[in-house]
């Protein structure tokens, strides 16, 4: 992407394996040091911000697109598990459910009608138009969703008090939330694409921004900062008091010499492991072919000069609006696949810096416009991004050990967990600088 | 009785507050618009330069207090600003040099200073945070207001007060010195021509023999001197937080463009679009109607929207401009 001209990487063919080689040694060192729990809890959450990074890979080294606003698309694709495998609220739905549906319809019907009659009328009526079906329409959702909305909550509050799910099992959410996901890209892709580059990055932080706060705020819908706890694992996690209680396993366990306890949480995190690797080997395996098929081509002449493109008879916008769509989607299978990991959905938890830009720094450490890097940057960042977190305090103990105690030393004590933000913007601004090409460059 | 009742809820609790609110969202959106202008990228570190540049006036302001100096019935933080000023506009004149200089040279796509700027927004946060904490800070000292509730109660007989925050109208003053200033310097000044020559045509400003390294260090320090004075406002105003900071980031942006990107007019003109729209769809409007309308009733607050979602406010303003009229208002640089 730079100006600089590309010059074969160090090690060629065997740099990719040997960085991998060297990511599954840091893990299993974790594993050896510090037991398999945490070090397998590592592996899971950096197998998910592998496909994050893939996701916003395909966005930005694809086409050149800037999303900053990742988190939004994670929370979107993390509100899938809810609305999908939790069992339904009884008396929701006849409560006002039905009603908030209903509210809802109105107002998608209010912006049809909008935008149709945009396209129809001219000048002072266009306007008049315009305005009148959109304060109307706000009105009537407001009147039919408000008294839905008290009555949905109002059912065991400290509990329940939202919608609840359909009860369906939990694999069925993670392609939902991908839709989900996909379809609020494709509203936002539709207003800022084909304008200046900034705008979709400008767009893209306010909607991120805007899903969080409604994931905060409506409680009928997931409630909000009470949280949703309890959601359903996947098919075929089970659940660790369910191994310990069966007897066949804690034998089984007693004839490999293991704790049945530690036993337990290290084969659900193994089950969880395998899974996401087989969604994410899926995930490359189709990247790669989109990659190096004539459209994966067409993709990168388009980010290279979008001006010869468009003079070839390349649609720009069209087509960066379908990669915009299609990473987007990743990110929400991602993020519905961090829901059924954690097994339960804070809205408060999602950070701009934590969700957004973190995963930006993968991608770029990893190499923008390699599939491969962005899981080796997914994996990579998200392992130093826990450690830093043991690390900054204990080098700083270091550092203000000869210190004599007071003010000061406590300080920066107390400071150095917001060193990872540091460390990250400098890493971030270093790669960008003196390789941009990353860890794996592209090709 | 009852409509002036009503007027004056509306000052107290709309006009009043988003006029403050609309001169600091101006008067970040002018420092993101001059950027743009000159330097022709969207500076995502914007809203943390606010952050920074208000952290160290406070440092600066707590130093003052501990030396037993105070402004009177003004805030201490208002001497302590140039201080503020100063340490922001070094700390990112260093940054220019260190990170953007490169750029600059090798003629990088906007998007890419864009990124850039994301990481540059991360480390002053962090720097942010490292050197005051996470913890929201009260630093706003002096008389508290100019017209209290109590005392207006009493002098009109009327039943809604109306309360007028030294900071809020420290905060329009000092917002209308700086943009007169700022617009005396671009207009008056051989600098400030040259600034906006290089905005309006690179090339030929180069050719006319203007120093480009000469403008972009003034555009870095102007933009510093509005970020930080924002900031403080912002904070003296409200409260300094920084993530708060970093949330500025979208209303100050959707002010820049819905005035137009690049327009110091439309900038201005946009954060009280901004301001007014935000502070009007998240009032509760049931107090006034009820004064207004004589035997009216309201059922619930007649809130539009709950002030959460006054982001989505900005946000949805910004959809609109970029659909209907992407240039701004205000005619803005290309799309």
């Amino acid at each position: 992407m730079s100006q600089h001209q590309p010059t074969a990487a160090k090690g060629g063919a065997l740099r990719a394996p040997l960085f991998f080689l060297i990511m599954a040694g840091l893990i299993v060192l974790e594993g050896m040091t510090s037991g398999w729990n945490g070090a397998l809890g590592i592996l899971n959450m950096g197998l998910i911000s592998a496909i994050l990074a893939l996701g916003v890979n395909m966005q930005w080294g694809y086409a050149g697109l800037f999303n900053t606003g990742v988190v939004g698309f994670i929370a979107l694709g993390g509100l899938a598990p809810v609305l999908i495998s939790m069992p339904p609220t009884p008396g929701a739905f006849s409560a006002g459910g039905w009603q908030i549906l209903i509210a809802l319809l109105i107002a998608v019907a209010s912006l049809v009608l909008t935008i149709w009659l945009n396209g129809r009328l001219k000048g002072k009526a266009r306007a008049l138009g315009v305005i009148a079906v959109l304060v109307a329409g706000f009105f009537l959702y407001r009147a039919v969703f408000d008294p839905a909305v008290e009555a949905v909550q109002a059912i065991n509050p400290s509990a329940l008090g939202y919608l609840g799910g359909l009860g369906l099992p939990t694999l069925f959410a993670w392609p939902v939330g991908a839709l989900l996901a996909a379809g609020a890209a494709w509203v936002i892709g539709k207003t800022a694409l084909g304008l200046r580059s900034d705008y979709l990055a400008i767009a893209t932080l306010g909607i991120g921004e805007i899903i969080v706060s409604v994931l905060r705020n409506e409680e009928w819908l997931a409630r909000g900062v009470l949280n949703v706890n309890g959601i359903p694992r996947p098919w075929p996690v089970p659940y660790e008091i369910a191994l310990q209680e069966s007897p066949a396993f804690v034998e089984r366990m007693a004839a490999l010499g293991v704790d049945p306890v530690t036993g337990s949480t290290v084969l659900v995190k193994l089950l969880y492991t395998g899974l996401f690797v087989i969604v994410l080997a899926l995930l490359l395996i189709a990247a790669q072919l989109a990659l190096n098929s004539p459209w994966g081509r067409m993709m990168r002449a388009i980010r290279d000069n979008e001006i010869s493109a468009a003079a070839m008879g390349k649609n720009v916008t069209r087509r960066h609006l379908q990669i915009f769509v299609i990473g987007s989607a990743v990110i929400g299978l991602a993020g519905a696949m961090m829901i059924s990991l954690d097994g339960q959905m804070t809205p408060s938890s999602y950070n701009p810096l934590r969700y957004t830009f973190l995963i930006w720094v993968m991608v770029i450490v990893g190499g923008s416009g390699n599939n491969w890097g962005s899981v080796l940057g997914g994996v990579l960042i998200w392992y130093l991004w826990i450690k830093a977190e043991v690390w900054g305090p204990n080098l700083m103990g270091m550092i203000t050990d000869q210190l004599s105690d007071g003010a000061v030393k406590r300080h920066l004590v107390d400071s150095a967990a917001h060193m990872r933000l540091i460390v990250m913007g400098l890493v971030l601004i270093l790669v960008l600088r003196f390789s941009p090409r990353g860890l794996l460059p592209e090709r | 009785m009852d409509f002036l009742n009503a007027i004056v809820a509306i000052l107290n609790y709309v006009f009043v507050p988003a006029t403050a609110y609309g001169a600091q969202l101006a008067l970040g959106a002018l420092g993101v618009t001059l950027i743009y202008g000159i330097l022709r990228f969207s500076n995502f570190a914007h809203g943390d330069t606010m952050a920074f540049g208000t952290a160290m006036t406070i440092l600066v302001t707590w130093g003052l207090q501990k030396l037993g100096l105070h402004f009177g019935p003004l805030p201490t933080a208002l001497i302590a600003l140039p201080f503020g000023i100063a340490i922001t506009a070094a700390f990112v004149l260093a940054t220019d040099r260190a990170v953007y200089a490169y750029y600059r040279k090798v003629r990088a796509a906007p998007v890419i200073l864009v990124m850039v700027s994301v990481g540059v927004m991360f480390v002053m946060n962090g720097v942010t945070r490292f050197v005051i904490g996470v913890d929201e800070i009260q630093f706003t000292d002096g008389a508290r207001f100019v017209i209290s509730a109590k005392g207006f109660r009493e002098a009109t007989g009327l039943a809604e007060p109306l309360a007028i925050r030294t900071t809020q109208v420290l905060t329009v003053v000092l917002a209308g010195l700086v943009v007169w200033a700022l617009f005396w310097f671009l207009n008056k000044t051989r600098t400030g021509k040259s600034m906006r020559a290089f905005s309006d045509n690179e090339d030929l400003a180069l050719l006319s023999g203007i120093n480009p390294n000469h403008v972009v260090a003034v555009t870095w320090i102007i933009a510093a001197a509005l970020a930080t004075t924002a900031g403080v406002l912002y904070g003296l105003d409200k409260s300094f937080k920084a993530f708060n900071y970093f949330q500025l980031l979208l209303p100050i942006f959707a002010s820049a463009i819905v005035g137009g990107l690049g327009n110091p007019l439309g900038a201005i003109a946009g954060g009280f679009i901004i301001a007014y729209s935000e502070v009007a769809v998240t009032y509760a409007w049931k107090k006034v109607a009820t004064y207004a309308i004589p035997g009216f009733e309201a059922e619930g607050l007649m809130q539009l929207l709950s002030t959460e979602y006054k982001f989505a406010v900005s946000f949805a303003i910004l959809i609109i401009v970029l659909l209907f009229k992407p240039t701004g208002l205000f005619k803005g640089k290309a799309v």
